[in-house]
């Protein structure tokens, strides 16, 4: 067991932006806006964080695909308590069509070359919100997965996770090497301070290219539009339970 | 009603020149209708509401005054609009009352004689971070919260931090203070540039448009002059502030004490020893009481201080051993703890929680609350004092800086009670007073408390002070009836 977690980070814009689609209906507007971690992806570091700080493993990775702007991100992992980051270099067309299949390949095979015993990311990103990553990639690796995980513990040599799911709270026990994804009540991330900036300055951040590792980023998707959701209609006061009767069954609601 | 009318019967008659056009405006229907398809133009249809809902929300803050909604509310988008729209109001003369959160404590948005309230909430952005500088533009949208989410990525944060999330630009207006204050100062240490618009539709950079430096010595302090101003000078637009880095390590504990007297004594103590604590709260056992039913906690029901550190790991150790044996000295208990991020949010929520935490002790009642501030070794004497004046309320409040709060639950259809609670603090602020302190640490004047700013500075001072408004507001337009 090596005991290496890859963390997966990944930009967003940030969750406060009001969001505005481009003219051209082919996107939202990226330029000029804030971006930062995805929250989740927060929660993903501090896990692993805290995971090393309780020495029940040994080194975390963060791990980013995108164009050079992702390496804040992976020095605000770094800040969190990261030991070194890997920034896989996908840029223009192709970043714009990067989904959860390309970097679920770019996540399978980092974590052969790293030996990880562990990979946490994001239960899913606040722009897309797929949450297919973490699922894809323990499929291509073949390794267990414990998805939207809001309490993460090691028990022997299994990796005892409680998962929320619909009904509740679902506990399983799994195999390492594993996959699992967090979700919001997993723990609440901790902030960067400056002097931790400092000295994220000075961890490494690798380069690599996908096609280094073998996987080709071409997307099997093409965005058709993108559109705003329908404006809210203003409401209609009326003044008698007839009217509203009436209206709702103008409206086909009744 | 009465009350506002004996006070600027008061006022006015001992200062003539305040302008003695001050009747009700709204009363003239017309002139509102006149008014409205002029600020429709400036600020879209979207911009400008007279519905009643909207009024009534603009028309009171969280505190226990009644609601004196304003005749109409505009939502300016710029600066720009806002000078459009005062130039508006000043040429038609109406009342101006600027609107951030509404999260104010002493009735500063009623509109006492109807007008126009500015709601800031759309022009909502942070603009200019300067993270080596550490200073951030904001605009009056932005809340502290808002501010400290978007700076999280950097390593900096703005300590100021009123209970409610509050507009920064609001805290500028009211200097505000917070549970911080003893380590980081109050609003007034830390804004280092204001946009204002005033009355007549100028814009007006406190300190010179786009300039941050850390200090200066450059002329009169237009900039402190508008902090506190509770916007009876202009309408704060933009604040520049000043930024802290976070502390590598904070940590919380929270300390019972056998009686109030020890409790207090610690703090002088602790704060006398050169410790550079963040936080000290106390509270008083009512305050617990309330606080453990309504968070489903288990503290002791005596009075107990809430303490925070702040620091590196290493000057953590040294802090905290200091303050546990100043608390074990004065018969305190064991620390509980708390260092990681969760644990300690849980302990503050009790602290923050507490304005809800009393008024849930009786239920359909509401909450007032008043502060004071004294020179910190008074402190000790003037809780022990209020305490025994209470009829059946709570203390809560940072001791650190000498202030503290009475959170006082009345039924407001009580006159009886109403009164009761009226004349207490009367007399908490007057022993305040009397003890080289302020009527107000850091809710402001507002309505209620414009014959105590009179009795704590005095005469002169007052006709000063009427003196800068009748320059920036001859007409006084600017949120009338409020501080003087």
């Amino acid at each position: 067991m090596s005991g290496r977690v890859l963390v997966g980070v990944k930009r967003v814009i940030d969750y406060a932006v009001k969001i505005r689609v481009k003219p051209d209906r082919t996107g939202v507007v990226t330029d000029g806006v804030k971006h930062s971690m995805n929250p989740f992806c927060e929660i993903a570091v501090e896990e692993a964080v805290k995971l090393k700080e309780k020495k029940l493993v040994k080194e975390v990775v963060a791990v980013s695909c995108g164009p050079q702007q992702v390496q804040e991100t992976i020095r605000t992992a770094l800040a969190m308590g990261a030991d070194r980051g890997i920034h896989v270099e996908v840029s223009g067309k192709d970043y714009e069509t990067l989904g959860p299949l390309q970097v679920s390949k770019i996540f399978a095979a980092l974590a052969k070359k790293e030996q990880a015993d562990l990979i946490i990311l994001g239960k899913q990103a606040i722009d897309d919100d797929c949450n297919q990553t973490g699922q894809m990639t323990a499929a291509l690796l073949d390794w267990p997965q414990g998805t939207f995980a809001s309490e993460v513990s090691f028990e022997a040599d299994k990796l005892k996770v409680v998962r929320e799911i619909d009904g509740g709270l679902e506990t399983i026990k799994i195999n390492l090497p594993a996959v699992v994804t967090a979700d919001l009540r997993l723990n609440t991330p901790r902030y960067a301070t400056l002097p931790n900036i400092m000295k994220a300055k000075k961890k490494k951040i690798a380069n690599v290219k996908p096609a280094d590792l073998g996987v080709d980023v071409c997307s099997r998707l093409e965005v058709l539009k993108v559109d705003e959701p329908p404006q809210r209609q203003a409401g209609v006061k009326v003044e008698t339970v007839e009217d509203l009767v009436g209206k709702l069954k103008e409206a086909g609601r009744v | 009603m009465t009350l506002f009318m004996q006070a600027l019967r008061f006022s006015s008659s001992r200062l003539p020149f305040i302008c003695r056009r001050s009747r009700t405006y709204s009363t003239e229907a017309g002139a509102i209708e006149r008014v409205i398809s002029a600020f429709r133009s400036v600020s879209g249809d979207e911009g400008v509401s007279v519905g009643s809902a909207v009024r009534e929300q603009h028309g009171r803050d969280e505190s226990a005054h009644r609601c004196r909604p304003p005749d109409v509310v505009v939502f300016p988008r710029s600066v720009e609009e806002v000078s459009a729209l005062a130039k508006i109001c000043h040429h038609h003369q109406l009342p101006i009352i600027p609107f951030g959160t509404g999260t104010g404590l002493e009735g500063g948005v009623g509109a006492l004689q109807g007008g126009v309230c500015f709601s800031l909430r759309k022009m909502d952005q942070v603009l200019d971070l300067h993270q080596e500088d550490f200073d951030v533009t904001v605009e009056p949208g932005v809340t502290h919260r808002g501010l400290n989410s978007y700076l999280r990525d950097t390593g900096l944060w703005f300590p100021v931090d009123p209970g409610a999330d509050a507009s920064l630009c609001g805290m500028a207006a009211t200097s505000a203070s917070g549970t911080n204050a003893v380590r980081y100062g109050t609003m007034r240490g830390n804004v280092l540039n204001l946009e204002v618009v005033l009355a007549d539709g100028t814009v007006l950079h406190t300190a010179g448009k786009g300039r941050r430096p850390r200090k200066t010595s450059a002329g009169y302090n237009l900039t402190s002059l508008f902090v506190g101003s509770e916007g009876t000078l202009g309408i704060i637009t933009k604040a520049t502030l000043r930024l802290f880095g976070i502390p590598e390590s904070m940590v919380s504990a929270v300390c019972s004490f056998p009686s109030v007297q020890s409790a207090v004594d610690s703090t002088v103590q602790i704060l006398q020893a050169g410790v550079p604590i963040a936080r000290i709260e106390f509270l008083d056992d009512v305050m617990i009481n309330a606080c453990n039913h309504f968070n489903k906690l288990s503290y002791a029901v005596t009075p107990t201080l809430f303490l925070e550190f702040h620091g590196s790991s290493k000057n953590m150790e040294e802090q905290v051993s200091i303050t546990e044996e100043i608390t074990r000295d004065n018969g305190g208990s064991e620390f509980a703890w708390a260092e990681d991020e969760e644990t300690r949010g849980r302990l503050w929520k009790a602290r923050h929680d507490a304005g809800y935490a009393a008024l849930a002790l009786r239920p359909g009642c509401k909450a007032y609350s008043t502060d004071v501030c004294v020179p910190i070794s008074r402190l000790p004497q003037i809780i022990v004092e209020t305490k025994e004046d209470l009829i059946r309320n709570n203390i809560t409040g940072h001791v650190g800086d000498g202030n503290f709060h009475c959170l006082i639950v009345l039924d407001p259809n009580d006159p009886d009670e109403v009164a009761r609670v009226h004349s207490f603090t009367e007399r908490l602020v007057r022993r305040a007073l009397a003890m080289d302190g302020t009527c107000t640490g850091e809710h402001g004047i507002g309505l209620g408390k414009r014959a105590l700013l009179r009795e704590e500075v005095g005469p002169l001072a007052i006709s000063v002070m009427q003196g800068i408004k009748a320059t920036l507001d001859p007409k006084n337009l600017m949120n009338p009836g409020k501080v003087l």
